[in-house]
């Protein structure tokens, strides 16, 4: 018995092993820009996200080219010149001080030889290395929340987070050094998380109501052409979202309503509505008509029907429809890029914009990255059931 | 459709219902497709035929100067040929992986969480993944991890998206296999469960090996919702945007961003119009085939 079940085991390993090498296909590009998320600067421009738990402490390169050889793997070869010392380290605010040594003689012999000698920045790395090494300075930490709260609160300047330039120098030109105040102005990732919310909730519900109504005459009243009517407005799901931009942003354009909330409002309802008008009559004409006699003959009209019996009735299908919607409108970059723009910048458009400037570096890109993601990731794996099952009612959208 | 004469209401009440849906369709969707149809043949504010575009050297179409210009100009061929190159690899390939990924997770116990993984992707936006992949086809091979690789093997780390058309439209169609493969995984492997047990035992005992299996009786099942895969994804590719904007690769256009590119950029409201056109004719046909094939299958349930 036990030895079938060697044999089944063994049997198993191509196919269990070919899920997990795809898995992990699948899975390592999230991952690499879930760990850069969280690392300094420094250590994203100096080694890849794979090399996180394994990377050494900054300037150890620099130091074994350049220093190791006469002041030893401990830092204590020379007597008089001790590098693991605070007091001698000390000395050396600045990189600059540094390399000012460099051409000294110390017992007659040149300190560095100019053919052999760091550059800049290669002496700051060596610098921070020593003040590390000496206990002046504690090393920095493998993972930092840093870039988050700069993407939050929007800042992108190069050289110190956020936190070191408040402490440093205090509040200067737009930027307050009050988190909130900050965090709230327009190019701030949290605000845009705000504005995304505000585009979202409205975009979600409104097509949903509309064709909630729209279904229950569709489905439940009796009147001529209604098959007709059900094609028509399911049908215009064929029309491609790029093929009414152009109109409607005339449209708008004409009417003040390029870069409001209304605007995206209603333009996503117009194109959520076909798919939406298509799940729900689906399933609110598949009820029981029992249901729909009795209540009748009890006397409720059509709004008490649809009020009391529909709607519950219909959640696990609007239910599915409003995480679809939710997700469609949230993770839209074109309707948010040309009916907002840099109105009310939205997550994803804002980081369309650090995309195309690079800017803050990749540290900040992908700590904004994985806040845009956040939220559906949330979604998808708290409702994953509804989820699939909206996938599977149909799978045509708009 | 039963219908229940139970309840009488008035002539106007299905109406009223549905007045608001039809209200916000007709003004943004039914109304503007037929102006894009017509902004198409004008000029770049629609005050007058497109013909006047045309540049006195160069061959006119007269109305149809748009399109001419769509078709020859050397903007459009780009938009047009990769185009097809995604729909040449987008199409067949999430419908290959999604397919070997719903048979092989079908037969394990950790078939949930491999699902949730390959499906992840497909809850992120399109700029969410188009920033996660710049990261992975990164210059630096300190930053990249297929440069890291390509190096680690010997290679010369190189600009992936910013040398070698139409090469790298072929690495942005990686990203949209990455993000849909979870997509069509979930359509096929609902479609594989219901394959009754009891075909797959009597094949099983007539000594069908498991390749036999899949070629001989799963396949065929498969077929009808392959075929619905199939133009689903071919819509989704046509209408593929965010990816190819974000990514900003060399020559990378296809017609959806050109499109954009038009409008947004250029103000060129006519030629943008044309491009939409294009969009949706090569839209129609697929959609209209796959509605059919929906209403088939309903009305076979």
């Amino acid at each position: 018995m036990n030895r079938d079940r060697f044999v089944m085991f063994v049997n198993r390993i191509p196919l269990n092993l070919a899920i997990i090498i795809l898995c992990a296909i699948w899975l390592l590009p999230t991952l690499g820009l879930f760990i850069t998320s969280f690392r300094p600067q420094q250590a994203v421009n100096e080694t890849g996200w794979w090399m996180a738990l394994a990377a050494a402490r900054p300037g150890t390169d620099e130091y074994q080219t350049y220093c190791a050889q006469c002041h030893g793997e401990d830092y204590k070869a020379l007597p008089n010149a001790d590098l693991s010392s605070p007091d001698l380290i000390a000395q050396y605010r600045r990189s600059i001080q540094l390399s000012g040594t460099f051409n000294r003689e110390y017992d007659g012999v040149i300190h560095i030889p100019e053919a052999q000698r760091p550059d800049a920045q290669q002496t700051a790395d060596i610098l921070d290395h020593l003040r590390i090494a000496s206990g002046l300075q504690e090393a920095p930490p493998r993972f930092t929340f840093a870039n988050y709260k700069d993407v939050l609160v929007g800042y992108s300047a190069r050289g110190g987070t956020y936190d070191e330039v408040c402490a440093a120098d205090g509040p200067s030109g737009t930027r307050t050094c009050d988190f909130w105040t900050d965090a709230t102005a327009p190019n701030a990732v949290l605000r845009g998380m705000i504005n995304s919310f505000i585009v979202t909730v409205p975009a979600t519900f409104l097509p949903i109501i509309l064709a909630g109504f729209a279904a229950y005459a569709l489905s439940w009243m009796d009147f001529n052409g209604r098959r007709v009517m059900f094609a028509a407005l399911v049908g215009l799901q064929i029309v491609p979202l790029q093929m009414v931009l152009v109109p409607i942003f005339r449209m708008y354009t004409d009417l003040g309503l390029n870069g409001t909330f209304l605007g995206v409002w209603l333009f996503h309802t117009g194109f959520g509505l076909p798919y939406a008008i298509y799940l729900i009559r689906n399933f609110v004409g598949r009820l029981p008509a029992d249901l729909f006699e009795s209540a009748y003959l009890d006397g409720a009209n059509h709004f008490t029907v649809f009020r009391r019996i529909v709607l519950p009735l219909a959640l696990p299908a609007i239910a599915a429809l409003a995480i679809f919607q939710f997700l469609w409108v949230w993770n839209d970059l074109l309707v948010a890029l040309i009916f907002l723009g840099n109105n009310a910048p939205v997550l994803t458009y804002q980081l369309s914009q650090l995309v195309d400037s690079l800017g803050g570096g990749w540290h900040r890109m992908t700590a904004a990255a994985f806040i845009s993601i956040a939220v559906p990731l949330l979604i998808f794996f708290a409702f994953q059931r509804f989820f699939v099952r909206g996938l599977l009612a149909g799978s045509v959208k708009g | 459709m039963r219908t229940l004469m139970v309840m009488r209401q008035g002539r106007w009440t299905p109406w009223l219902y549905m007045a608001p849906a039809i209200i916000v369709l007709v003004i943004y969707v039914a109304y503007p497709a037929i102006r894009t149809g017509l902004y198409s043949f004008q000029n770049n504010d629609g005050t007058a035929s497109a013909a006047v575009r045309c540049a006195a050297d160069q061959p006119c179409w007269g109305f149809l100067e748009n399109y001419r210009q769509a078709f020859a100009g050397q903007q459009g061929q780009i938009a047009l040929r990769n185009t097809a190159i995604w729909l040449l690899v987008m199409v067949p390939g999430t419908a290959l992986f999604g397919l070997l990924l719903a048979v092989l997770t079908d037969r394990v116990r950790y078939e949930a969480l491999a699902k949730a993984i390959i499906f992840m992707p497909m809850a992120i936006s399109f700029v969410g993944a188009a920033v996660i992949w710049r990261f992975v086809y990164n210059p630096d091979p300190s930053i990249g991890i297929l440069n890291a690789l390509v190096t680690a093997l010997g290679g010369e780390s190189r600009a992936w998206l910013a040398t070698n058309p139409p090469g790298n439209t072929l690495l942005l169609t990686v990203i949209g296999i990455w993000i849909w493969t979870g997509f069509t995984m979930t359509l096929l492997a609902a479609a594989l469960k219901s394959i009754p047990m009891e075909i797959i035992e009597a094949a099983r005992v007539d000594g069908a090996n498991e390749l036999q299996l899949f070629f001989r009786i799963m396949l065929p099942l498969l077929a009808p919702t392959i075929a619905v895969v199939m133009t689903t994804m071919t819509i989704n590719t046509l209408k593929m945007f965010d990816i190819v904007w974000v990514m900003k690769g060399i020559q990378t256009d296809v017609i959806a961003t050109r499109m954009v590119s038009e409008l947004y950029l250029d103000r060129n409201n006519g030629l943008a119009s044309a491009y939409a056109i294009i969009l949706i004719v090569l839209i129609i046909p697929v959609t209209v085939y796959n509605i059919r094939r929906f209403g088939v299958e309903e009305a076979e349930k």
